[in-house]
């Protein structure tokens, strides 16, 4: 227990519309320590969801509710606006997935990196350029002055992920929510950009939340694996042991990727089975 | 070496040349399209200037003068010659050179417009903005109303309404005209604006009177502006607020105010501006009902006036100077544009 | 699918079993995001009471909007048998009133249908041949956006003489710009699409691909459009009447209306009082239902 970084408890996020009220997210639970935690879903299985409950970003009219999500013992859920914006990026922080969108096109990434630092420290503007500056430079960017004064669109994404990265990590945050960090990129540069994030989050110390719809890349970079569908976690396990998962659906979605080591000659479709989506969520607790 | 430093040379004429060009044909356009429009009215150009009594003789000797007996282009390009000298000719109505009369009545519809816009601006951006961050809340619902009954009411009975109540009833604001009659040209005309000039020769009754004159026709412009800014800052700053930087802004865990004023606002301002210049060219295009309202001695009413006095000369000058504003206006945003969008370089 | 369900489960089904099901279902729905909001409703409400009003004039109007009756001029609110009171000439201002609708209505009508139709004209063709013809034809709509609108029409009236036909044509004339613009884009996408290629390769014509294939593409953009420039077409319209230059004496064109009693304001504010109400309310009835129906047709904009 004392390990846990984070603790949510049956997690519910619910959107009211015409019909009635839909449940993206449906009594989800699980703990993280200083570990490589992977959520694998499909598009709508509400792993993305998940991740932004527990940083309270669910807009109206969505609606979050929870027993409990607890970071170091304190319940997020009982804190103010103002209480959880010191939360927000200093104590947990979030890498989205397009940085095309997901940097400010109008403000040069040196401001917007300065700022995030200076939102939770108390630097002079000085400080905070050299230390964005270092920053830029751990995510092996090669002539980080320029880049300090450019704007993101003259970015590559391969690039602009490792600014995202950097101007998440600058306030010195417990747990980086990644949420689809790579998908938007070339594969070429998914590798990189994993392992640059791969080793800050060892260095220090953190906990990892990655959120991905890529089973064998969270199989390979992960420690644990949630895997949610239609918003409940229907198997928990160990990514080691990823291949030996016994619910029909991770089987289904093992079975649907080409393997080098078990070659055949056809790969099965997914069959859908409607029970899945009524089962209780499983606990990922720890 | 040469090749590429000419080649560079070229890309940043190019634009520009382009920009010139595209204003160089809208103009001729427009010229064209005054002219026409001059040509087609049912008015006979030389009876206007010699007189119904005059002789024959003279008919034909002003009708030879004027050049109406060459073909319609050639008679266009005198007319573009006489243009870009600034010559529009002599107004019927004032028997001056109608520029000189563009000189004297421009003045009175940029202070109008000027303050009519800043009202607009400094209430409708603001009210837009609110409206988009609390959209479906009871101030959006009202920001909608104002903007609704704005886009509705008929100008120049709102003016007329105004006028009833604030000067028939009330008396707290000046009656048409641009200052009370007996202030008129108290003070030296150095730029034209009353407000300014009374301000520069020091008379504070001069002003008084001036800004109790001004302050109804200007609120009423304004109230037409905001209705329009507030509601597209309203889509515009809806549109950026489900962007994802406003997350990654969120994320960051800066307060909502800075999330709206530093992150999102700043990515609406290139768009903001066109649409201020727009209204601002509206305004100064001469606001030609609420002129006439206000019996405002501006543009507006005095290409109204010529027009339903057959003066063409005032009409074709006054609608050519007109059209300029509106396309100096329109590059103007562009170059605004360029400076605050760096995605635009 | 079973015989039980009802026609409401019929129009709400998200499974349509043919494509006239799907969008006779995709209307309903319109239709109830529609009737949900209460403004649009109000001005729907509106608009067709005046329709009413306009086709039954003559049952409805107490007295002949044409009768003067100098003896009783400028009679006040609420004077017996003159609810909205009397003109300089005595004539009733409620029946004037009712009779001004037609006239609101048919320029108003009469412009929705001139300046859409000439812009897709314009917008179409622009877009769908490009190159010189585009570049051209774009110009000249440049050329008409730049001039101040209201003066346009103005000149237009004054050079064609005054009257309700030819203010029709001014304001249709300075109206025209913003829906070849609007057509010219939707065009612009529709003909990169694929399925344009598909009916190339077919043989089809441009004339056929236009008329066919574009026109019926751009017509829900352009009516949300219409909808929100029928109050500024009323207003344009009125302030034509006010200086005189719409529909002449002793026609009770609401704006002409207006401007008469524009020189009684201070002793007598009803004469010019309540056709500016009347205009007020028809313009804002368009407005509520613009609003309302760009919500529906086009989610996006509305957001």
């Amino acid at each position: 227990m004392m390990n846990n970084l984070l603790d949510v408890e049956n997690l519910w996020v619910k959107f009211p519309n015409r019909n009635g009220v839909f449940d993206a997210v449906r009594g989800v639970s699980f703990t993280l320590g200083r570990e490589r935690l992977g959520i694998v879903g499909e598009s709508g299985s509400g792993k993305s969801m998940t991740g932004r409950a527990i940083l309270r970003l669910i807009r109206k009219p969505g609606i979050v509710e929870a027993d409990h999500i607890k970071l170091d013992g304190v319940d997020l859920l009982g804190k103010t606006e103002k209480e959880m914006r010191a939360v927000r990026g200093q104590r947990i922080s979030m890498v989205m997935q397009d940085p095309k969108f997901s940097l400010n096109p109008v403000i040069t990434i040196g401001d917007q990196i300065i700022e995030a630092y200076r939102l939770h420290n108390s630097a002079s503007k000085a400080d905070a350029y050299r230390k964005s500056v270092e920053m830029l430079e751990a995510v092996s960017i090669n002539d980080p002055e320029r880049v300090m004064r450019a704007y993101p669109h003259e970015m590559s994404g391969g690039m602009g992920q490792r600014i995202m990265i950097a101007m998440m990590l600058i306030p010195n945050p417990e747990i980086l929510i990644a949420d689809e960090p790579t998908s938007a990129l070339d594969v070429s540069v998914q590798r990189q950009v994993l392992d640059i994030m791969d080793k800050l989050v060892k260095e220090r110390g953190m906990g990892l939340i990655f959120i991905s719809h890529d089973l064998n890349l969270v199989a390979d970079f992960c420690d644990r694996v949630l895997i949610m569908y239609a918003g409940r976690v229907v198997e928990v396990c160990d990514a080691k042991n990823l291949h030996e998962a016994k619910h029909p659906y991770t089987r289904g979605l093992l079975n649907s990727l080409p393997r080098l080591d078990e070659p055949s000659k056809r790969l099965e479709v997914l069959q859908r089975d409607p029970e899945w989506s009524k089962a209780p969520s499983v606990s990922g607790r720890v | 070496m040469r090749a590429p430093l000419l080649s560079r040379l070229w890309s940043i004429l190019k634009p520009v040349l382009s920009t010139l060009a595209s204003i160089a044909i809208t103009l001729l356009g427009l010229l064209f399209v005054t002219f026409i429009i001059g040509r087609i009215m049912p008015i006979d150009p030389v009876l206007s200037i010699v007189g119904e009594r005059a002789s024959k003789e003279t008919y034909d000797a002003v009708y030879l003068q004027m050049g109406l007996d060459k073909p319609l282009l050639m008679q266009f390009l005198y007319y573009l010659w006489d243009v870009i000298h600034l010559d529009f000719g002599t107004s019927l109505l004032t028997s001056r050179p109608v520029a000189d009369d563009i000189a004297r009545v421009f003045p009175a519809t940029l202070e109008l417009a000027t303050i009519g816009i800043i009202f607009g601006i400094v209430l409708g951006v603001p009210l837009g903005v609110l409206a988009a961050v609390n959209k479906g809340k009871w101030i959006d619902q009202i920001a909608r109303v104002i903007a609704l009954v704005g886009y509705s009411m008929p100008i120049f009975w709102l003016g007329l309404i105004g006028l009833l109540i604030f000067y028939g009833i009330l008396g707290w604001v000046g009656g048409p005209g641009r200052v009370g009659i007996f202030y008129v040209d108290v003070v030296p005309s150095v730029t034209g604006l009353i407000l300014v000039d009374a301000l520069l020769d020091g008379n504070w009754d001069v002003f008084k009177s001036a800004f109790s004159h001004i302050v109804l026709p200007a609120s009423l412009l304004g109230y037409y502006s905001l209705a329009y800014i507030s509601r597209m800052t309203r889509s515009f700053m809806l549109e950026q607020l489900s962007a994802e930087y406003v997350t990654t802004a969120r994320v960051k865990g800066m307060s909502e105010w800075d999330v709206v004023w530093k992150h999102a606002f700043k990515n609406i301002r290139v768009q903001l501006i066109t649409v201020i210049a727009l209204s601002y060219a509206g305004l100064l295009e001469g606001s030609v009902l609420t002129e006439i309202i206000f019996s405002w001695p501006g543009i507006g009413s005095y290409i109204t006036t010529a027009l339903l006095s057959a003066d063409m000369n005032a009409v074709m000058g006054g609608t050519v100077v007109v059209g300029l504003i509106f396309i100096l206006l329109n590059i103007f945003s562009d170059l605004l544009y360029k400076i605050f969008d760096p995605r635009a370089k | 699918m079973s015989d039980t369900q009802t026609l409401r489960e019929w129009l709400l089904t998200e499974t349509p079993t043919s494509r006239r099901h799907a969008k006779i279902s995709a209307f309903y729905q319109g239709w109830l995001t529609l009737r949900s909001n209460t403004m649009a409703m109000i001005g729907l409400g509106i608009l067709v009471l005046m329709l009413f009003v306009a086709a039954a004039a003559p049952l409805l109007a107490p007295h002949d909007p044409f009768v003067q009756d100098l003896g009783n001029r400028l009679a006040p609110l609420g004077t017996e048998g003159h609810v909205f009171g009397t003109d300089s000439l005595g004539r009733d201002i409620l029946s004037r009133l009712i009779y001004g609708s037609r006239i609101t209505l048919y320029i108003v009508a009469l412009v929705a249908l001139i300046a859409p139709i000439a812009g897709l004209l314009v917008g179409t063709v622009s877009g769908y041949v490009g190159g010189w013809t585009d570049a051209v034809l774009m110009r000249i709509t440049d050329i008409f956006l730049a001039f101040p609108r209201l003066i346009l029409a103005l000149a237009f009236v004054a050079a064609l003489g005054a009257g309700i036909e030819n203010a029709v044509l001014a304001i249709s004339l300075t109206a025209w710009p913003p829906y070849a613009r609007i057509s010219r884009a939707e065009t612009l996408t529709i003909r990169s699409s694929d399925y344009i290629s598909a009916i190339q390769l077919q043989g089809a014509g441009a004339f056929r691909i236009i008329t066919k294939h574009i026109w019926p593409l751009c017509i829900s953009s352009l009516i949300v459009r219409v909808t929100l420039d029928m109050a500024g077409i009323i207003l344009a319209a009125a302030g034509l009447g006010f200086l005189g230059l719409g529909a002449q004496p002793p026609s009770p064109e609401w704006g002409a209306m207006i401007s008469e009693g524009r020189r009684f304001i201070l002793d007598y504010w009803w004469v010019a009082t309540v056709p500016g109400l009347a205009i007020f309310t028809v313009s804002l009835a368009f407005n509520l239902l613009g609003d309302g129906l760009r919500d529906v047709l086009d989610p996006k904009a509305g957001e």
